[in-house]
């Protein structure tokens, strides 16, 4: 699985960390969320997939390699 | 029905949870489906094109193997024949129905038929509001409302350096989301930005001059010159195509714990009330993650989880330069506590308490700190833990007010 932050986007309301906190964490200072790892283990991936799905400003892409 | 995000989400929800049978999604609105909170921010403004709030691409919608009925809507409902009643009058039969209608704006009587009077709740409403705003240099703006959605649009208008002036009946901007003590401060916030606020007046009448507004009288009886007049004073959930249908409307429709309304009928989003057993209250929330997470819910419901859909909501808003975010509820009579930073710091969390628990959280461009606090509203912590606390759980936090 191949994760993308479009942080442009992001309205740093936190919901991917709170899903998958080992992949996903805010940045101090906006609250912008950062990608701690683009490619997490398949024991994370439905965390991931939960995240991308609520994230309230569409900004995590996943595709599947 | 209703292709928005509730109505979407529940549409791809059960298709990764492995539906594989038929799948119609129908909505009213000609566009594919859009995410709605940038219309007010970054589409106003005219950072953002339109392109970029789709809320799928072309591909995943083909991908989502449903039939796409756009542009058409929905005008009654058969509950006993499990059929949906569209306009032109042919219908769609289903074995399950999920109600994704959301809400109507609220308009004001006497306005809408001119010229340069908006509401603003489609990407159309947007666009045409922002080709408004843009028609001379100078406009004069005047927002009706001073909700969530009256202050974005004030504040989207400011950043265009146009005149704008604010208009509500009540005493301070989002007081009914917020109550007093952080209404003032968005009062404040406003006014530094140099938006003219007319707090405590109404809108007795409006002027024109060739089918177009120039201007509104207020109740106090002051005037107002304005070329454009934005009207955001709520909205009402879009439950007229379900008379006569036998579902519960009240405040929308009405479903049990698990957002079932009727035997195959679920609702989801903006226009569902249900019994959120958490709070041990109904709730309707018109929030942009509570239709994501209630339309999911519902899904897994109709393929026969059976759950009761019980979250602590999430809201926010963006202002100028203030990222407002808040967990939970804010009832109107609830005691205030600063848990990080100061009221007049610009930087702050505090928490609401109602019947000795905690039951919100509200961040002021503090969403780290807010996200670490939001398990106070999960626990439904005693509200008395929380008070004078030198045993502090969260490092660097004081508690600086405990107010009414
Ligand atoms: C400008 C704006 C800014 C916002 N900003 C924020 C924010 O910052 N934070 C936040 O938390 N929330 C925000 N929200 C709220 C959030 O967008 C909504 O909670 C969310 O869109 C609700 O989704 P929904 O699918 O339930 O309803 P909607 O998005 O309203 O979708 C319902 C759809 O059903 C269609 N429909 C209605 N009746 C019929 C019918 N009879 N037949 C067919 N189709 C029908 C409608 O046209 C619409 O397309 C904002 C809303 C607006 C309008
Ligand atoms: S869920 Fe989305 S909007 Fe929220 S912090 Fe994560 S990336 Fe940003």
């Amino acid at each position: 699985m191949q994760v993308t932050l479009h942080q442009d986007k992001c309205v740093a309301s936190g919901q991917c960390v709170l899903a998958a906190q080992d992949v996903f964490d805010q940045r101090d200072e906006d609250g912008v969320a950062v990608l701690l790892d683009d490619r997490p283990p398949a024991e994370l991936h439905d965390d991931v997939r939960h995240a991308a799905a609520v994230c309230p400003a569409l900004a995590i892409a996943l595709a599947d390699q | 029905m209703g292709a928005s995000v509730a109505g979407l989400t529940a549409a791809v929800t059960l298709r990764t949870e492995g539906y594989g049978g038929r799948l119609t999604l129908i909505g009213d609105e000609p566009h594919t489906p859009y995410n709605r909170p940038p219309l007010s921010k970054q589409i106003l403004a005219g950072t953002w094109e339109p392109d970029r709030i789709k809320l799928r691409t072309n591909e995943e919608l083909s991908a989502l193997d449903a039939r796409l009925l756009f542009g058409r809507s929905a005008t009654g409902l058969d509950t006993d024949a499990r059929r949906v009643v569209l306009d032109g009058g042919d219908s769609v039969s289903y074995d399950a129905l999920v109600i994704a209608t959301g809400v109507t704006p609220n308009s004001l009587p006497g306005a809408h038929h001119l010229a340069g009077v908006h509401l603003l709740r489609t990407l159309d409403d947007a666009l045409a509001l922002r080709a408004d705003l843009r028609r001379e240099p100078d406009v004069k703006v005047a927002v009706v409302g001073a909700g969530f959605l009256g202050s974005e649009a004030a504040a989207a208008a400011r950043r265009m350096r146009l005149d704008v002036t604010m208009i509500d009946p009540r005493p301070v901007p989002m007081r009914r989301q917020f109550g007093d003590r952080i209404a003032a401060l968005v009062g404040r916030l406003h006014k530094k930005n140099g938006v003219s606020m007319r707090c405590g007046t109404g809108v007795r009448r409006f002027f024109e001059s060739g089918g177009r507004v120039t201007g509104l009288e207020l109740t106090d009886g002051t005037l107002l010159d304005a070329d454009v007049v934005v009207v955001a004073i709520g909205a009402a959930p879009a439950i007229g195509w379900l008379a006569g249908s036998g579902l519960e409307l009240r405040n929308g429709v009405e479903c049990d714990p698990t957002c079932r309304a009727a035997p195959g009928v679920y609702a989801a989003g903006d226009v569902a009330s249900w019994h959120n057993n958490h709070f041990g209250c109904r709730m309707r929330l018109e929030h942009r993650l509570n239709a994501t997470e209630q339309a999911r819910a519902v899904a897994h419901n109709v393929l026969g989880e059976n759950q009761p859909f019980a979250p602590v909501p999430y809201f926010w808003t963006d202002q100028y330069d203030a990222h407002i975010q808040a967990y939970g509820v804010f009832p109107a009579d609830a005691e205030l506590a600063v848990l990080h930073g100061e009221l007049e710091g610009g930087h702050f969390v505090v928490a609401y308490g109602h019947r000795g628990r905690v039951v919100g959280v509200l961040g002021w461009n503090s969403p780290c700190e807010l996200r670490k606090l939001r398990q106070l509203v999960v626990d439904r912590a005693p509200w008395a833990s929380i008070l004078p606390a030198p045993q502090a759980v969260w490092p660097g936090r004081h508690l600086s007010a405990s107010l009414r």
